[in-house]
C-alpha cells in the first residue's frame, strides 16, 4: 500500500503533464495547422448558396419534395438530425426491419412509378449507419431520374448528366463505393432551372 | 465481392507490407533502453523527455521490479480513472462546452471513465450530445494517448522479463509510457490528423453550425476538435468516437481515402509490435512467426464478415430488394452502412476493429448479417490478439503462445520452454488465471444480464439476435474493445455498472498475471538451445500457437455462440 | 530412418531378460482384481478431491443419481432409462479413472510385496566396543552399530563392511542371481539390507536407521506412497484445473442464455455436458501415468529417488558417461597373446584357454573363443580335470589337470604373488609387456603354468582389448538428435582417449580425469544453463553426484555415491543413463500427448450434444449433427459413452507410455500432433457415432 501511495505522486504528474501536452498542445496544434492549411474542410466542409449556409456536402439532409433527388432513410433523430447520428442497429432477421424494408420498397416504387416486381436498390430502402450518409448508390439515383425529370420539366438526360457530374466516383479506381451525392445534386438541379 | 474491392482489400495489404516492418524496427529501438542506445529522433525527442522527468520527478535510470511496474501502472491508471470522471461530472462548471452538455450521471460517467482509462472507449453515449469539447480534449482525448502508452509499456516489459536473464527489473514504467506517447504517439498522431483534416475531418472549436437547407428547414451541423481525437483514435488503438456513429460519420470519416489510411492506423502499430518483438529478442523469426498467426486469424475473420455482408441478407431478397454487386450499387446488406464504404470496406474495418481491441466502426455491426456478426463476435473473443490492441494484443498473443509451448514441450519431452526461458508452474498458474479473466468477464455479465428482467429491456432485437447483443456487449468490454451491437441500451445502471466492472477485468485481469510472468521470467537464466528444445518460430509451432487461441476460445464461446449468431444463421 | 530406443536394443541382453522377469504383464489378473477393489475406495471425496477433474466428476455422478431417484416417479418410462444411464456412466467415468491409477499402483503393490518379504526382521549380532557380540533385533539397530555377519545370514541393515570380504546374494533387491562381491575399503564396501552373505563373514557398520533403509525407500518408491506431483505435473494440473473452471463457467451459463432461448436444458443434460467437455482423459489418467513413469524405470532396475529427478533426466543436455562399462565393454575382450621369452604363442594360447574355462566372465569367454579361433587350441579331453573358479581372495582361475598340471591366470599383482609363492621366477620381461598393454589403454592378464615337479612358469600375457561396444556411435547420433550432448569421461591419457572418442562418435571427452575434473566440467556446463546427468560409484565421484542434475550412482558402489545420486541402478549399468533420459521424455511425452488429446476430443463432444440439448425448441440447430445420431438422448448418452470408455481404452497407452522415437524434438512434436491432435479430433467423431449405433441397438431411443 506505501508502495502504491509513493506512485500517486507521479502518477498525478505524469496525467497532469500529458493532460497539457495531448489534450491542450496538441489539439491546439492540430485546430491551427488545420485551419491555416485546410480552413474549409476543417470547418466541415460547408456548402453557401447565395451566401447562405445550406449544409455540409458531407452530412446528408432530408430531401422529401419529388423535385429533389432523395436520401435514404436515416436514423439520425427524426432523419438526419445533425446532432443525432446513428444507424437503426435493427437485426437481420428483426421483424421490424423487414416489414419496414418491405413497406419502403412498395412505397420506393409508387413514388417512382416502377413494375410492382422491380427490386429496388438496396441503399433506397435500408438505413445507413450514421444516419447522415449524403450519398445513395448511381442504381438509386437512376431509378429517381424519371421523377425528378418529370417534375422539373427537364429532360431526362440532363438530370442524368447532373447525376454523372455528382457522384464520387472511386479513388484510385479502388477506394470507396461510387455514390451521388444529394445535397449537391439537388443543388445543381435548382441551378439547371 | 467485386473486383476494385478486392484491389482495395490487396493495396491495404500492400501499404502495411510495405510500412511496417520499418515500423516493427523503429519501435525496437524506441524501447532500447539500455546505457547509449541511439534511436531516430533523439534530438527532438530527448529534450521533451527530459522535460517531462524533471516535472513529474522521474528518475529515468531506476528501473523497476514486476511488482513497482505494476502498481506504477494501477496508480496511474487510478488518477486517470479519477480525472476523466470528473471532468464528465463537472463539465457543466468548465469551459469549452458550447452545446451546454449537462453533467453525466455517476454510474455512466464511471462506465466512461473506466472505458477510456482501460483503452476500451465503449461508448454507451452519444459523443456529440453527452460530453462537452473540454471534456473530450482533455479527459478522452488525454486516455486515448495515455491508455495506449500505458499498454504499451506493459508489453514492452513482458519483453524485457523474456529477453533479459537473471536480473530482477523490467525497465521503468513511467519512462516506457513516455517514451511509448513522445515518439509514437504523438508524432503519428500530428501528421494523421493533418491529413484527415484534408480529406475533411472537422476541426474547430464550433458548437452548432446551423444551416438552412433548401428545402426551407434548418439543419445543425456538428463542430468540434474531431480530426485531433480522431487521429489518435485510429493510432492508440482506443475507438471511442468523437460522435455517436464513430466512423461511420462523414465528419470522422468522410470518403475512400480517410476510410483506407485509418485502416492502416488501426492496423499498422499492433502488427509492427510484432516485428519490433523479433528484434528486442534477438531473433526475428519469432516476430515473424507471431506476425504470419497474427495475419492469417485476422484475413479469415475478415474474409468471412466481407463474404458475409457482400451476400447480403436473404430475408430482405424475398421483399424485392436488389443487393447485387453491380457498377452503379455497392450492393449487399446496405442496412447499417454508408453507401460510400458498402460490404467489402465495412467488412475489412469490421475485421481490423474487433482484431484489434480498436472498436471504432464504420458501419454497424448490430445490423451485420448473422454470419458477418458471428466473425465479429468471434474474432473479439479470441482474445484480441490478431493483431490485437497497442501492446496487450501481443501480450495476449505471447501469454497463448507460452500455452503452446507448454503443450508442445511436453508432448518432445522436456521441460516446457520459451526462448530459454523454462516455462513452470508458477508461470502455467499466471497463464491459467491470464486465460480465465476474460470468459469469467464475458459469461458470467451476459448470463446474468439475460437472467434479470431489467437488463432484458434493454435489447433491441428479439431472439437470438438479441442475445449476440448482450454477449457482444460483454465481449466487447472483457476484450476492451469498446465496439457494440448498439441497439442494445447499454446505458442503464445495471450495464453501465457490469460493462465497467467487465473492463476493469479485461484491462487489469490480464496485464497483472502478464506482468508477473514477466517477473518471473526476467529472473531465470537461459537454457540453450539444441535440437531437443522446441523450435518456436517454424510453421508448426504457428499451426499449434493459432490452434490454441482458437480451440481455447472455440470450447469457450461455442454454446453461447450457438444459441447466438449460428442459430441466428440457420434460420435465415 | 529413425531407429526405436527400446530396452530390446540395449545390449546387454542378460538386464533385459531380467526386466522381463521382474514386470508383470500389463493386465495381470490379479492385479486387475485388486485395482477394481481399489477404484472403488478411491471414490472417498476425501481422495478424489485431490483432482480436480474427476472431483468434479463425482459431483455430477452424485447430482445426477439423486435427479434420477428423485423424478422416478414423475419422468416417462424413457426419460428414467435416460438419466438412469448417464449417471450410471458417469460413475463408470470416476471408476475408470480410478481404476487407472489403481492399476498403475497395483503393479508398484506387487513389487513392494515381494520386497517387504525380505525384509522381515532378522536378528543382527552386534560387536559391542569391548568384543562382545550381543543379539539385537534388526529394528533396533542404531547408526554406527558393527554387525557381525557370517555366510548364509542376512544383512540386518544398509552399511558397509568395515572388515572382512565376501559374496552376497543381492537377488532380492537386484533380481541378477549372480553373487557379487563386498570387501571392505575401496569402492565395493556397500552392502544393502535384506541381502544374503554366501561365503566369508563380514563386519558391517549400519549406516541407515531402520525404516530409513535402502529398502525402506524402495519399498515406497514402487508402491507410490511417497510419491509426490513433480513440477512438470503440478504445472499441468494447474492448467487442467483451469480449463475445468472455463468449462464449467461455459456450461453453468448456458443455462441462462439456453432459458433466455426458451430451450431450458434438464440439469442432468448440463451435467453431462460438462464432464464429456472437461479433460477427464488427462485428468483421469494424469496420476497413473507418473505412477508408470516411476514404475518403468524400476522395471529396469532404477530407483529414483524423485520424481523431479526423472523428469530432470528428460531435460538433460549433457550426459557423462564413463567409458569403461558404458561406451567400451567393462569386460574387455581378448585381443591377443604376448608370450615371454622362450614361449610359442601357441604354448601360451593353450595354458590361456584352460585357465579360462572355469571363467565366466566375459573376459574369460572371450579368451576362450579367442584361443580357439587364432590358434585353434581345443578344450582339454582330460576328463578328471578341476576348474578352479575365480574367488575373491586369490582373484585368479584356473585348472587343475589330472596329472598335477596346474595352470592360472589374473592380474598381474595376483600371479606374480602366486608364482613368489611358488618359488618361482618372474620373468624380467613381463613388466615392460604389462606396461606397454596397460599404457594403450588395455589390460594385462598373467597366465602361470606349473607342471608338478617344476617351477611355475609364467608364460605370457594376454592383452584384454577395450572395444567400443557395437550400436554406440548410433546411440550417440540419436542423442544428439535429441539435443544430447555425449561426453567421455575415462582415466586414459588424452591419446587413447581420443582414440576411443573418436571411434565411439562421443561429442566429446574428458580424459585423464579425476573426481575434481569431473566436478569442474559439470559446473561449466551447468552454468551454461545445461542440465547434467552422469553415473558414478566411488565415493569421490560422490561430490559430482550431488552436482550432477541427475546423478545416476551404481548399486556396486559405496555408500556414500548412493546417497549423493538421485537415482541409483540396481544393474550397475552405465549404459542406463540413456534409458533413463528416455524414460524421462517419455513420461512428459504421455502427459502432453493425452491433454492434446483430451482437449482435442471436445470439439467432437460439442457437435454431438449442443444440437442434442436445443434441436427439440430450434430444430435449426439440428443442421450442426453432422453425425446425424439418432436422437437427442442417445446423442448425449453416446458422448457420455465414449468419455468414459476412451479412459479405459488409453490405459495401457497411459501405463506403458508413448511410443518414444529418438528425433529432434520437431518432428517429435509433429507426429505426436498429428497423433493425438488430429486423431483427438477425429476419433470421438468416428466413437460417438459407432456407440450411437449400438446403444439405438440395443434400444435407448
Amino acid at each position: 500500500m506505501r508502495a502504491f501511495l509513493r506512485q500517486l505522486v507521479p502518477a498525478f504528474l505524469m496525467l497532469a503533464v500529458f493532460t497539457v501536452i495531448t489534450g491542450v498542445v496538441y489539439p491546439l496544434v492540430v485546430t491551427a495547422v488545420g485551419q491555416a492549411a485546410f480552413k474549409d474542410k476543417a470547418d466541415g466542409s460547408l456548402l453557401k448558396v447565395d451566401g447562405v449556409i445550406v449544409g455540409s456536402t458531407l452530412i446528408g439532409q432530408t430531401f422529401a419534395e419529388p423535385k429533389y433527388f432523395h436520401p435514404r432513410p436515416s436514423n439520425a433523430g427524426k432523419g438526419y438530425d445533425g446532432y443525432a447520428s446513428s444507424g437503426t442497429n435493427l437485426g437481420p432477421t428483426n421483424p421490424v426491419l423487414i416489414d419496414a424494408v418491405k413497406q419502403r420498397v412498395i412505397d420506393y416504387r409508387t413514388e417512382n412509378n416502377l413494375p410492382a416486381t422491380l427490386p429496388v436498390p438496396v441503399d433506397a430502402v435500408t438505413s445507413s449507419a450514421s444516419g447522415l450518409d449524403p450519398e445513395i448508390s448511381v442504381a438509386n439515383a437512376d431509378l429517381q431520374a424519371q421523377r425528378v425529370a418529370t417534375t422539373r420539366n427537364l429532360p431526362l438526360e440532363t438530370v442524368q448528366k447532373l447525376i454523372t457530374s455528382n457522384t464520387v466516383g472511386r479513388s484510385l479506381g479502388m477506394l470507396n463505393e461510387p455514390g451521388v451525392n444529394v445535397l449537391t445534386l439537388n443543388v445543381a438541379l435548382d441551378q439547371a432551372k | 465481392m467485386s473486383g476494385s474491392s478486392l484491389f482495395f482489400i490487396l493495396a491495404l495489404c500492400a501499404a502495411l507490407a510495405i510500412t511496417v516492418p520499418p515500423l516493427g524496427a523503429y519501435l525496437a529501438q524506441v524501447y532500447d533502453t539500455t546505457e547509449g542506445a541511439k534511436a531516430p529522433g533523439d534530438r527532438v525527442f530527448r529534450p521533451i523527455e527530459r522535460l517531462i522527468y524533471r516535472l513529474t520527478r522521474v528518475d529515468e535510470k531506476r528501473e523497476q521490479r514486476w511488482s513497482t511496474y505494476t502498481i506504477s501502472l494501477l496508480a496511474f491508471s487510478l488518477m486517470s480513472l479519477l480525472a476523466v470522471y470528473l471532468f464528465q461530472r463537472f463539465q457543466t462548471h468548465l469551459p469549452f462546452n458550447p452545446t451546454s452538455a449537462t453533467a453525466v450521471n455517476p454510474a455512466g460517467a464511471f462506465n466512461v471513465a473506466v472505458s477510456f482509462m482501460t483503452n476500451t472507449n465503449w461508448q454507451w453515449y452519444s459523443g456529440e450530445v453527452a460530453m462537452s469539447h473540454l471534456t473530450q480534449m482533455v479527459g478522452l482525448t488525454v486516455q486515448n494517448f495515455v491508455s495506449a502508452g500505458a499498454g504499451m509499456a506493459v508489453l514492452v516489459a513482458l519483453i524485457r522479463g523474456i529477453s533479459r536473464r537473471g536480473q530482477r527489473t523490467l525497465g521503468n514504467f513511467w519512462v516506457d509510457m513516455t517514451r511509448s506517447i513522445v515518439r509514437v504517439l504523438i508524432p503519428l498522431s500530428l501528421i494523421f490528423a493533418v491529413v484527415l483534416i484534408s480529406r475533411g475531418v472537422i476541426q474547430n472549436f464550433h458548437g452548432a453550425t446551423t444551416a438552412h437547407t433548401i428545402e426551407g428547414a434548418t439543419q445543425s451541423i456538428p463542430g468540434g476538435p474531431v480530426a485531433s481525437q480522431e487521429a489518435i483514435k485510429q493510432i492508440g488503438s482506443n475507438g471511442g468516437g468523437f460522435f455517436n456513429a464513430n466512423s461511420a460519420h462523414p465528419f470522422e470519416n468522410p470518403d475512400g481515402w480517410s476510410n483506407f489510411i485509418e485502416l492502416w492506423a488501426i492496423l499498422a502499430i499492433p502488427f509492427g509490435f510484432a516485428l519490433a518483438y523479433g528484434r528486442m529478442v534477438g531473433d526475428r523469426r519469432q516476430g515473424k512467426l507471431l506476425i504470419t498467426v497474427m495475419i492469417v486469424m485476422w484475413a479469415a475473420f475478415s474474409g468471412v464478415a466481407v463474404l458475409a455482408e457482400g451476400n447480403g441478407n436473404p430475408r430482405l431478397a424475398t421483399v424485392g430488394v436488389d443487393q447485387s454487386i453491380s457498377t452503379t450499387q455497392a450492393g449487399g446488406n446496405m442496412e447499417g452502412k454508408d453507401v460510400r464504404f458498402g460490404p467489402a470496406e465495412c467488412g475489412t474495418w469490421a475485421g481490423a476493429t474487433t482484431g484489434t481491441s480498436n472498436g471504432s466502426v464504420n458501419c454497424m455491426h448490430d445490423s451485420f448479417t448473422p454470419l458477418g456478426g458471428l466473425s465479429t463476435l468471434s474474432h473479439m473473443m479470441l482474445g484480441e490478439v490478431s493483431p490485437g490492441g497497442l501492446g496487450v494484443g501481443l501480450m495476449g498473443l505471447l501469454i497463448h503462445a507460452l500455452l503452446a509451448v507448454f503443450i508442445a514441450g511436453l508432448m518432445v519431452g522436456r521441460t516446457p520452454e520459451y526462448l530459454g526461458k523454462k516455462v513452470q508452474a508458477a508461470e502455467m498458474k499466471l497463464v491459467t488465471i491470464y486465460i480465465l479473466m476474460m470468459p469469467i468477464a464475458l459469461l458470467v455479465f451476459a448470463a446474468a444480464s439475460v437472467m434479470l428482467k431489467s437488463a432484458q429491456a434493454s435489447i433491441l432485437n428479439p431472439g437470438a439476435h438479441g442475445l449476440s447483443e448482450v454477449l457482444y456487449a460483454y465481449a466487447s468490454a472483457a476484450n476492451n474493445n469498446g465496439s457494440a451491437f448498439a441497439g442494445l441500451n447499454a446505458g442503464t445502471q445495471w450495464y453501465t455498472i457490469t460493462q465497467g466492472i467487465a473492463m476493469l477485468i479485461g484491462r487489469f485481469g490480464l496485464i497483472i498475471p502478464a506482468l508477473a510472468i514477466g517477473g518471473s521470467f526476467v529472473r531465470k537464466q537461459r537454457v540453450p538451445e539444441t535440437s531437443g528444445t522446441f523450435p518456436t518460430h517454424t510453421a508448426l509451432y504457428g499451426v499449434l500457437v493459432l490452434g490454441v487461441v482458437v480451440i481455447v476460445a472455440g470450447l469457450t464461446f461455442f454454446p453461447a455462440l450457438a444459441l447466438g449468431p449460428i442459430v441466428e444463421h440457420l434460420s435465415l | 530412418m529413425t531407429a526405436t530406443l527400446t530396452p530390446e536394443s540395449e545390449e546387454h541382453s542378460s538386464a533385459a531378460g531380467k526386466n522381463t522377469k521382474k514386470s508383470a504383464s500389463l493386465f495381470d489378473p490379479s492385479i486387475v482384481k485388486g485395482a477394481t477393489w481399489d477404484a472403488l475406495k478411491k471414490l472417498d471425496p476425501r481422495t478424489m478431491v485431490r483432482n480436480p477433474v474427476m472431483f468434479v466428476v463425482e459431483i455430477g455422478s452424485v447430482l445426477t443419481t439423486v435427479l434420477f431417484f428423485q423424478h422416478l416417479h414423475d419422468s416417462s418410462g424413457d426419460v428414467n432409462k435416460f438419466s438412469g444411464l448417464v449417471a450410471a456412466w458417469l460413475w463408470f467415468t470416476v471408476l475408470f479413472a480410478n481404476f487407472a491409477e489403481a492399476m498403475a499402483e497395483g503393479r508398484g503393490k506387487a513389487q513392494a510385496a515381494a520386497l517387504r518379504k525380505t525384509r522381515a526382521d532378522t536378528t543382527a549380532r552386534v560387536r559391542q566396543p569391548d568384543g562382545t557380540i550381543i543379539e539385537k533385533s534388526s529394528a533396533l539397530l542404531a547408526v554406527g552399530d558393527l554387525c557381525v555377519v557370517t555366510a548364509g545370514e542376512v544383512i540386518p541393515g544398509d552399511g558397509d563392511i568395515v572388515e572382512g570380504i565376501a559374496t552376497v546374494d543381492e537377488s532380492a533387491i537386484t533380481g541378477e542371481s549372480a553373487p557379487v562381491i563386498r570387501e571392505s575399503g575401496g569402492d565395493r564396501s556397500a552392502v544393502t539390507g535384506g541381502t544374503r552373505v554366501l561365503s566369508d563373514e563380514v563386519v558391517v557398520s549400519i549406516s541407515a536407521k531402520p525404516g530409513e533403509s535402502f529398502l525402506d525407500r524402495m519399498i515406497a518408491l514402487v508402491e507410490g506412497s511417497s510419491r509426490q506431483k513433480t513440477p512438470n505435473e503440478i504445472a499441468l494440473s494447474i492448467l487442467l484445473a483451469g480449463l475445468t473452471i472455463i468449462f464449467l463457467l461455459a456450461v453453468v451459463t448456458l443455462q441462462p442464455f439456453a432459458a433466455y432461448s426458451s430451450a431450458h436444458q434438464p440439469i442432468i443434460v448440463l451435467v453431462a455436458l460438462l464432464v464429456c467437455l472437461i479433460p477427464t482423459t488427462i485428468g483421469g489418467l494424469l496420476s497413473a501415468i507418473g505412477i508408470a513413469g516411476m514404475d518403468r524405470l524400476v522395471q529396469r532396475n532404477v530407483l529414483a529417488m524423485s520424481g523431479r529427478a526423472v523428469e530432470a533426466a528428460g531435460d538433460v543436455s549433457t550426459l557423462l558417461l564413463d567409458k569403461t562399462g558404458t561406451i567400451t565393454y567393462g569386460s574387455r575382450q581378448a585381443a591377443e597373446f604376448l608370450p615371454v621369452h622362450g614361449v610359442t604363442e601357441a604354448e601360451l594360447a593353450e595354458a590361456a584357454l584352460a585357465s579360462s574355462l572355469a571363467d565366466e566372465t566375459p573376459e574369460g569367454r572371450s579368451i576362450v573363443v579367442f584361443a580357439m579361433d587364432r590358434y585353434g587350441v581345443a578344450k582339454t579331453t582330460d576328463r578328471d580335470a578341476v576348474m578352479v573358479p575365480f574367488t575373491a581372495q586369490t582373484r585368479m582361475s584356473g585348472m587343475d589337470f589330472s596329472n598335477g598340471r596346474q595352470v592360472r591366470k589374473g592380474a598381474t599383482d595376483s600371479v606374480k604373488r602366486y608364482c613368489a609363492e611358488l618359488g618361482g621366477e618372474v620373468p624380467l620381461e613381463l613388466t615392460p609387456i604389462t606396461d606397454s598393454v596397460s599404457r594403450d589403454g588395455a589390460t594385462p592378464l598373467v597366465v602361470i603354468d606349473q607342471t608338478p615337479g617344476n617351477k611355475p612358469r609364467i608364460l605370457g600375457v594376454i592383452r584384454l582389448k577395450d572395444t567400443v561396444k557395437p550400436g554406440m556411435t548410433e546411440r550417440f547420433d540419436q542423442l544428439r538428435a535429441m539435443g544430447i550432448r555425449t561426453i567421455m569421461i575415462t582415466g586414459d591419457n588424452p591419446l587413447t582417449a581420443a582414440a576411443i572418442a573418436k571411434e565411439a562418435g562421443v561429442d566429446d571427452f574428458l580424459a585423464e580425469a579425476t573426481p575434481e575434473d569431473k566436478m569442474a566440467l559439470i559446473k561449466r556446463e551447468q552454468e551454461g544453463g545445461k542440465l547434467v546427468a552422469m553415473t558414478g560409484d566411488g565415493t569421490n565421484d560422490a561430490p559430482a553426484l550431488a552436482q550432477a542434475d541427475v546423478g545416476v550412482a551404481m548399486n556396486t558402489g559405496t555408500q556414500a555415491a548412493k546417497e549423493a545420486g538421485n537415482m541409483v541402478d540396481l544393474d550397475s549399468n552405465p549404459t542406463k543413463l540413456i534409458e533413463i533420459v528416455e524414460i524421462g521424455k517419455q513420461l512428459l511425452i504421455t502427459r502432453g500427448a493425452l491433454t492434446t488429446f483430451s482437449i482435442a476430443n471436445d470439439v467432437a463432444k460439442y457437435f454431438a450434444i449442443i444440437p442434442a440439448m436445443f434441436s427439440g425448441v430450434i430444430p435449426v440447430l439440428n443442421d450442426l449433427n453432422i453425425m446425424h445420431l439418432h436422437s437427442p438422448r442417445s446423442a448425449i448418452l453416446a458422448a457420455v459413452i465414449f468419455n468414459a470408455l476412451i479412459i479405459i481404452a488409453l490405459v495401457p497407452l497411459a501405463l506403458r507410455g508413448v511410443k518414444f522415437v529418438a528425433e529432434a524434438a520437431g518432428a517429435v512434436l509433429r507426429r505426436n500432433l498429428l497423433i493425438y491432435g488430429l486423431g483427438g479430433i477425429i476419433a470421438p467423431f468416428i466413437g460417438i457415432k459407432v456407440i450411437d449405433l449400438i446403444i439405438v441397438a440395443l434400444g435407448v431411443k
